[in-house]
């Protein structure tokens, strides 16, 4: 069961990757869907098992690197933060298998794409399941891999190229650090095994490396390589962009897996980022601003899958900040529940653009609500769970994450508490600008497209009621236990609480208006979205007009690419052909080719003495030898 | 003799040229000569590497000490003795170079057409001295195999090159002849202070610390074009867009390797003062090499041209990790070497696949393969994730492991070492985005065949090799984990003892 939830992708993805050709289309993609299934069964019994049946385990498989000390061995490690990782990852994977089914239905390169899909979640599975940091890195490089793959899937088009690309670097620059985190890690502690670090971090607190304390370096570093995988703010220009690959690929990148990597390190890391409290500052400043920008963004962007990408963006930095004040279990919570309604809204978005015949143009859509009844249904599940809506999935995580905040009592806690207000507001104002332009309204599409809506086959229905129950009842079902008073049976020692750390029981006892702020905030973005996008058509354009700077602002992305295109792409560029054009050909290869042409010379008149090519060669050996005496005997003589 | 009974090392050094005779001796018409030139060659350098095979077994991964040793004297009075014999450090290079050599053979076996017999003679000969220059215990014996590499290459270079391949030949042949002249001055020092040239005995020899100087600046002008290093790299790119694509793999392959096995063999142990002098500025120009070729290559449009800059970058790593003194960074650059073996000449061939196909290197002129060679796109992918060292293929312990070491030397270089992770990635995916990714746009494109049998079983052993170094590089790394830890052992113990003695003197 434990070995299966991890292997069956793999094998799955191996038989649609080696064999696809063979067997056929549907017989490769259903083999992968079964193998997911067969992983989920496994993952989900394995989360109840290590969950509630305190079943904790760690699988050894075999040795992978052992250098000096430095010993690595691929492992399989379950404990609560790991199993319910597993769990969440192998059945949203599922569903999303399923849903692919139907919508890649007139792909000519499916098994391609289902091997990637499998190849993706196993990856997924090895960095949640590691039990040391490098086999995490494996698991983080291989979502990084499949990510770029899957990006890039429709490898003829231009766009998704420079996408898939964009995707890997950024990604890389968060590796960096990550591997100068490890690098690190190796010599603090002796070893890169997570039980072996954590044993001995009470003992490095007093060390330092360059004058700053090394656990604070450790953390930051880490840290750097969390946000490039999980794209906050300075590293998240990956994330929009990997919208070029299908749908489903966004849902999975969203939802289950490669985004949630970066909280799960910062969770998994939790007995080191405790003693590290300027890191965890840093921590909830990058997440809490990354939460308003990301929802700056989603506001006025018009295309379907880019404002649920900022939308992701915007709730990864929800879960940056509670860990940033030292609530783990509340950031794995919401990422929990983010898990199923954004892959609902994504699978969903999916399920529009496939009626409106891949238009993705939230402009072009409108009136569409009754032809489309169970998707628009859906679609109001997932964004009253992102919204925060009570008793919708996002309400309990998303209030427990901002009453951390506040609970916190620290500044930066503090300024987390309020950019995540402002960003509950933004993101019910963009979801049901979204939900009302989308489906309501007159219909913006031509009457051609407008003929062919059509509500999508059961086999991506199914998967989408799946998730709208999640959707619905995840926060409710398992908020005593990940969050309640119950967490620390729940979560034993997968996650570590500081001895000075009471977060966890400190957000019960906030003020009463503390809960309902978000509440309150989030259905006055509802209303203002109605207002402006219903009741008063006229008025957002007109205020695109009248505040045309920050409309643009806004609608560039506060102009990061442009930004990152001159300072750093640009310049490498020209330095690069500088390098080699003047660098290389002109001042090094300057000097030996006079000296050469010269030898070349000398060489030309030996060959017509001797006619030989072997006579260069003793030629050459001649003159050496002359140097090399004259020289020894210089130096003897002396 | 040695464990086996038989002297296995000169059996795989001189066997080649039993191949080279029997070559020579057949006599016919052009095309017969060709065909049995070709498949004399190739079963020659099977038998060899199987019977190389016998090291991988027999060899005892306990053990720091040389193996299957042979011992003759051959100018007594002089010193000079015909020893071989291999420890964990140079055992895979030698098995490196007897896997290399067959598959440059029959990736050569439709691309050179001309002078067959020479070509397969020239590429057996370079065998005996790649082979030889590994196993040689004797420097001036290492010398000989050392130098006598030039040979072979030269005329590879020279006869069954490009357009200007005489220019390249003559390059790389001066560049790494003026630094080996050095290095026989230095052997020829080393023979007047200690009276022999067999390197175990060297090991006990203690130069006063000018000398060890001295001999390093001497061993690091000949070693450091072989690796080659910033800023003697030039003639590397040259070489191998000019070299047929068996002599390019091959040049990756091994010929990059003597470079670095010289440090290790040599410079490490005989002067452990002077390394740790000059262990700043190798530090200074590896990194340097990391970044400035990884941005060079980001700039070229010629595919081989571009793989030899990134050539470069790798092995500024491993140059990096082997003076970083301590395990982890020269077992990391034992297994950088290796790996980048096979996997710059696999990429090498990759090039050729096209090459052969179209005539043409240059970037541009292609586009969208991926449709057409889908088999060949897969292959194509896998080496370069090796080559930008995703974990899980060959590429990545070894840069790993030198970045963990490197941080322990200093932590600056080990963060601008790792700088090669993120320009690695940049040039390698732009190169595989334009020639295998995007539209076709060239219509005569659509006509190319996907890998044949032949082409496959090239690549075969390279592509199992490269997940099998990924995923369980351990297999690899024991046989010369005892080696390196006694090589760093020998090498504190060398930097205590005048340590000591400065205490005890005053």
């Amino acid at each position: 069961m434990f070995v299966g939830a991890i292997f069956f992708p793999l094998l799955g993805a191996c038989i649609a990757g080696f064999f696809g050709r063979l067997i056929g289309d549907r017989a490769a993609q259903w083999a992968t869907v079964v193998c997911m299934a067969l992983a989920a069964a496994c993952g989900v019994a394995a989360f109840f098992q290590v969950g509630f049946a305190e079943a904790d385990r760690t699988l050894e498989i075999g040795t992978w690197i052992d250098v000096g000390g430095l010993q690595v061995v691929w492992a399989l490690r379950y404990d609560t933060l790991s199993a319910v990782m597993v769990g969440m990852v192998t059945f949203i994977s599922t569903l999303i298998h399923l849903y692919s089914v139907g919508y890649m239905s007139h792909d000519p390169t499916r098994p391609r794409f289902f091997a990637y899909l499998s190849l993706f979640t196993f990856m997924m599975l090895m960095l949640v399941t590691a039990n040391d940091l490098l086999q995490l890195f494996f698991g983080w490089e291989g979502v990084g891999l499949c990510s770029y793959l899957l990006i890039g899937y429709y490898y003829e088009r231009e766009s998704a190229n420079r996408a898939a690309m964009k995707a890997f670097i950024v990604n890389r620059v968060g590796d960096f650090f990550f591997m100068l985190g490890m690098a690190l890690t190796f010599w603090t502690f002796g070893s890169i095994n997570f039980d072996d670090i954590f044993l001995s971090v009470p003992e490095a607190v007093g060390k330092t490396i360059g004058g700053m304390p090394v656990l604070e370096v450790i953390g930051v570093l880490l840290f750097l390589g969390a946000c490039g995988k999980s794209a906050q703010l300075g590293l998240h220009t990956w994330l929009p962009d990997a919208m070029e690959g299908p749908t489903p690929v966004s849902a999975l990148i969203h939802a289950a897996t490669m985004v949630t990597a970066g909280v799960f390190l910062m969770a998994r890391m939790s007995p080191l980022m405790e003693y590290a409290p300027v890191a965890l500052a840093i921590v909830t400043i990058v997440g809490a601003s990354t939460a308003v920008f990301a929802a700056t963004i989603g506001c006025v962007q018009n295309d379907i899958k880019r404002i649920i990408a900022y939308s992701t963006c915007s709730q990864l930095g929800y879960m940056f900040f509670a860990v940033g004040v030292g609530a783990y279990q509340g950031a794995v919570f919401h990422l929990f529940t983010h898990a199923f309604f954004k892959a609902l809204l994504f699978l969903g978005a999916g399920s529009v653009i496939h009626a409106m015949s891949d238009e993705q143009d939230i402009r072009k859509m409108g009136g569409i609500w009754n032809k489309i009844p169970v998707t628009y249904a859906v679609m109001w599940i997932g964004s009253l769970a992102l919204a925060g809506v009570p008793l919708f999935a996002g309400f309990y995580s998303k209030d427990f994450v901002l009453e951390a905040a506040f609970a916190a009592h620290t500044g930066v806690g503090l300024y987390a508490f309020v950019a995540g207000l402002i960003a509950a507001f933004l993101t019910a104002f963009y979801s049901w600008r979204l939900l009302i332009l989308v489906f309501h309204g007159a219909p913006r599409a031509d009457a051609h497209t407008m003929e062919h809506v059509h509500e999508s086959p059961a086999v991506m229905l199914i998967p989408l009621l799946v998730l709208a129950a999640g959707a619905i009842f995840a926060g409710a079902v398992f908020a005593p236990y990940f969050v309640g008073h119950g967490f620390e049976e729940f979560w034993r020692d997968s996650i570590f609480n500081g001895p000075d750390n009471d977060i966890m029981h400190a957000v019960h006892e906030v003020p009463g208006w503390v809960p309902l702020a978000p509440t309150v905030l989030g259905v006055l973005g509802i209303v203002l979205a109605g207002l402006l996008y219903l009741v008063f058509p006229a008025v957002p354009g007109r205020l695109a007009t009248q505040f045309q700077g920050i409309y643009l602002f806004l609608l560039n992305k506060w102009y990061f690419d442009e930004l990152y295109d001159h300072i750093f792409i640009q310049p490498f560029r020209r330095l690069s052909v500088f390098l080699w054009k003047t660098g290389d050909a002109k001042i090094i290869d300057g000097m030996p080719n006079g000296v050469a042409e010269i030898a070349v010379d000398v060489a030309r008149g030996a060959v017509r003495l001797q006619s030989g090519r072997v006579a260069n060669y003793a030629f050459a050996m001649i003159i050496g030898l002359v140097v090399f005496i004259s020289v020894y005997l210089f130096g003897a003589l002396r | 003799m040695n464990v086996l009974g038989f002297p296995l090392l000169s059996l795989l050094t001189f066997l080649p040229l039993v191949g080279c005779a029997i070559i020579l001796s057949v006599r016919g018409d052009e095309a017969v000569v060709a065909s049995n030139a070709r498949w004399t060659a190739l079963w020659t350098s099977l038998i060899i590497f199987a019977l190389s095979l016998m090291l991988w077994v027999n060899f005892d991964q306990g053990s720091a000490e040389f193996q299957f040793e042979e011992n003759l004297a051959w100018l007594p009075d002089f010193g000079l003795s015909y020893h071989m014999g291999v420890d964990g450090i140079s055992v895979l290079f030698v098995l490196l170079s007897t896997l290399l050599t067959p598959i440059c053979i029959l990736a050569s076996w439709e691309s050179v057409q001309t002078r067959v017999r020479e070509y397969m003679i020239a590429f057996l000969v370079l065998e005996t001295m790649m082979v030889g220059m590994f196993c040689a215990l004797d420097f001036v014996l290492f010398y000989v195999f050392f130098e006598g590499v030039l040979i072979p290459m030269f005329l590879i270079i020279g006869v069954w090159g490009g357009p200007r391949r005489v220019y390249a030949a003559y390059k790389f042949f001066l560049y790494t002849l003026l630094g080996s002249v050095l290095m026989l001055l230095a052997i020829l020092a080393l023979w007047f202070q200690a009276g022999t040239t067999d390197i175990p005995a060297l090991f006990d020899l203690q130069l006063s610390v000018p000398m060890q100087s001295w001999i390093f600046v001497a061993f690091l002008a000949s070693f450091a074009v072989k690796v080659p290093m910033w800023p003697v790299h030039t003639w590397l790119p040259d070489a191998h867009v000019e070299a047929p694509t068996g002599g390019s793999v091959i040049l990756a392959g091994v010929l990059l390797k003597m470079g670095g096995y010289g440090f290790l063999r040599f410079s490490l142990p005989l002067l452990p003062q002077a390394v740790e002098t000059f262990a700043p500025f190798i530090f200074a120009l590896s990194v340097v090499a990391v970044v400035y070729t990884s941005m060079v290559a980001f700039a070229q449009s010629d595919m081989k041209k571009l793989i030899a800059y990134s050539s470069v970058a790798h092995m500024g790593i491993v140059t990096l990790g082997i003076f970083t003194m301590n395990q982890q960074g020269i077992s990391g650059a034992i297994f950088q070497m290796l790996s980048h073996g096979i996997v710059a000449g696999a990429l090498f061939l990759c090039v050729g696949v096209l090459y052969d196909r179209v005539h043409s290197r240059e970037i541009a002129r292609y586009g969208g393969v991926a449709k057409i060679m889908p088999t060949y796109a897969v292959i194509f992918m896998l080496f370069t994730l090796a080559s930008v060292a995703l974990p899980g293929t060959a590429g990545f312990p070894g840069e790993f492991l030198v970045l963990v070491g490197a941080w322990k030397a200093n932590p600056m270089v080990a963060a601008l070492a790792a700088l090669g992770m993120i320009l690695g990635a940049a040039y390698m995916l732009y190169l595989y985005r334009r020639v295998i990714f995007s539209a076709i746009t060239r219509q005569d494109l659509r006509a190319l065949l996907d890998l044949s049998p032949r082409e496959i079983a090239v690549f075969a052993p390279l592509v199992v090799l490269t997940l099998w170094m990924g995923i369980y590089p351990s297999s690899f790394l024991s046989f010369f984990e005892v080696s390196v830890a006694a090589l760093v052992e020998r090498h504190e113990a060398a930097l205590a003892l005048p340590r000591l003695a400065g205490v005890i003197a005053p």
